[in-house]
């Protein structure tokens, strides 16, 4: 339950800030919406630029916006970023689908199979407190420097909010819709195909949405405790040369990749879950 | 009484005693009741007396202590199809349009949805879901809601139609509205209907007896007959007949509330 609230903690609107700027005047367009925080953005990184000029920040403490881009247009256009990215992503992406459906799995496991549950939930509770980024050294020494110890980090993290938020979701199914289909002579499976997991969905996305944050987190966490490609290896190469521009230009790079796995999820929710919300009683 | 036709319900001798934490609470006593092929049959009663526990046993979503249920002679040991149930809110699965959501026994029945689709359809005709079925359940008012809850109810041609209080939810008028719709329904179906409700007028008008049973424990206390020429409307309840029939059973669960 905890977990399904945090998805309006992990995700504040971006209107939000914009909004609050703005005070309570009368509800602007999204298009003036999106301009107006643009207007926002651009001020801030002139500000930054501006700042950095008058009082001669030294580059090698706190780069200046154009040299952070220049760091971008060059790591992007030797294509070191992209095929790094693209290992990132592989860790993040695999380690996901394996996490979440791992903790799916259990999820229902721990649900429907009564035994399961009392076998298994208790460590389900107890590792549940373990920062699971202090695995991430045993993961290394087991998998190696590889993609698969970075995919199993990934996994271990991405795991424990689905596998509540099924559980939170799976247990919150309306009572009378699994009369309904036991009353059709339905058996066990069918309550749960037809009502008990879309029932769960919202609650399973909201799980989805912390994981893939969580997912990309592991993956740079993994690769700073020990690997040989990836975001995270650029990032502390360049920390270790006082290079802090390409520090800053792969942060805006992570980030900006961040927000598309968030969007397309978010999407994906409204796709899946329109429902969600809507009265039905 | 009706020993011309078949009696499709046989409640003899049914007992039911829940055991809670503190001690045991006898929920059901001795019911015996038998309905008819085709028969409606309401029952009252003050709430917990044990009207819903009466519709979960021969829904099959428990166990009788004591005694049996029978639906056309087969003994009731879990869910049947030979029951379709409605119950006090629509319980439509809002990720399904209304003919999905009317077609759900179809899918957990393993029947084939030609099969059951034409009347599926025909029956959302009935109750005025006309063009209705490509709509989501969240898109249509309370009472239309409950409406396609008594479609999924009927889609698999059961005997029995148990109604839980399905008109509880609902605005007055809507719920007058739902009565004489729900009339209609039965005459043109000839299914065999048993309805809990709390409302006398809902049980005048629309049965062929009326049940009235007390609280803790639930017993029946009095069955009456209503022979009434059909189909009834509201104004009808005035009648010099349904009124003292009225009359009776408000004595009656006056009494029962009392005891």
């Amino acid at each position: 339950m905890a977990l399904a609230n945090e998805k309006s903690l992990a995700f504040p609107s971006p209107r939000r800030g914009a909004g609050a700027m703005s005070g309570m005047k009368r509800p602007l367009a999204k298009s003036t919406r999106v301009l107006e925080a643009l207007g926002y953005f651009v001020g801030l990184i002139a500000l930054w630029e501006a700042v950095i000029r008058v009082f001669a920040v030294p580059p090698y403490l706190f780069p200046a916006p154009t040299d952070v881009f220049v760091a971008l247009w060059r790591g992007v256009a030797s294509g070191v970023y992209l095929t790094n990215l693209a290992i990132t992503m592989t860790e993040v992406l695999a380690g996901f689908a394996l996490g979440a459906l791992a903790g799916l799995l259990l999820g229902i496991g721990i649900v429907t199979i009564p035994v399961l549950e009392r076998v298994l939930y208790p460590y389900v509770v107890a590792l549940q407190t373990v920062p699971k980024v202090a695995i991430a050294p045993l993961m290394i020494v087991w998998f190696g420097f590889g993609l698969q110890s970075k995919i199993f980090i990934v996994a271990m993290a991405c795991m424990f909010p689905v596998l509540i938020n099924t559980i939170a979701g799976m247990r919150a199914t309306d009572s009378d819709r699994i009369s309904l289909v036991r009353a059709m002579c339905g058996s066990e499976f069918q309550v749960l195909r037809y009502i008990r997991l879309p029932s769960a969905l919202p609650y399973i996305f909201a799980g989805l949405n912390t994981a893939i944050v969580l997912a990309v987190i592991s993956a740079i966490v993994g690769e700073f405790v020990g690997a040989r490609a990836g975001i995270g290896v650029l990032i502390l190469q360049a920390n270790f040369a006082l290079d802090l521009a390409s520090v800053f230009a792969l942060l805006v790079l992570l980030s900006s990749t961040g927000v598309a796995l968030n969007l397309a999820f978010r999407y994906l929710e409204r796709k899946v879950c329109f429902w969600s919300g809507k009265s039905t009683k | 009484m009706h020993a011309m036709s078949q009696s499709t319900l046989d409640v003899t001798d049914l007992d039911l005693v829940y055991t809670t934490s503190s001690g045991s609470v006898q929920a059901l006593q001795n019911i015996q009741l038998s309905v008819a092929d085709g028969e409606f049959v309401s029952i009252v009663g003050p709430s917990g007396c044990g009207k819903s526990s009466l519709l979960k046993l021969v829904l099959g979503l428990e166990k009788a202590t004591r005694g049996d249920i029978r639906v056309s002679g087969a003994k009731i040991d879990g869910p049947t199809k030979n029951v379709g149930c409605v119950f006090q809110s629509p319980v439509l699965l809002p990720w399904r349009r209304i003919r999905e959501n009317v077609l759900l026994p179809a899918d957990v029945m393993k029947i084939d949805r030609k099969v059951v689709s034409q009347r599926a359809d025909a029956l959302l005709r009935l109750v005025g879901l006309g063009g209705f079925e490509e709509r989501y359940p969240f898109e249509l008012s309370g009472g239309m809601q409950q409406r396609a809850s008594i479609v999924r109810a009927l889609v698999h041609d059961p005997r029995i139609l148990m109604m839980d209080e399905p008109f509880a939810a609902l605005d007055a008028m809507t719920r007058e509205q739902m009565t004489l719709e729900l009339q209609r329904i039965w005459m043109e179906s000839g299914k065999t209907l048993i309805f809990v409700t709390h409302s006398i007028s809902e049980a005048v008008l629309l049965s062929d007896r009326i049940v009235v049973m007390s609280a803790r424990p639930g017993r029946i206390v009095e069955v009456f007959e209503n022979k009434a020429a059909r189909p009834r409307r509201f104004d009808s309840l005035a009648s010099p007949e349904l009124s003292e029939l009225a009359a009776k059973i408000r004595n009656c669960l006056d009494q029962a509330c009392v005891s």
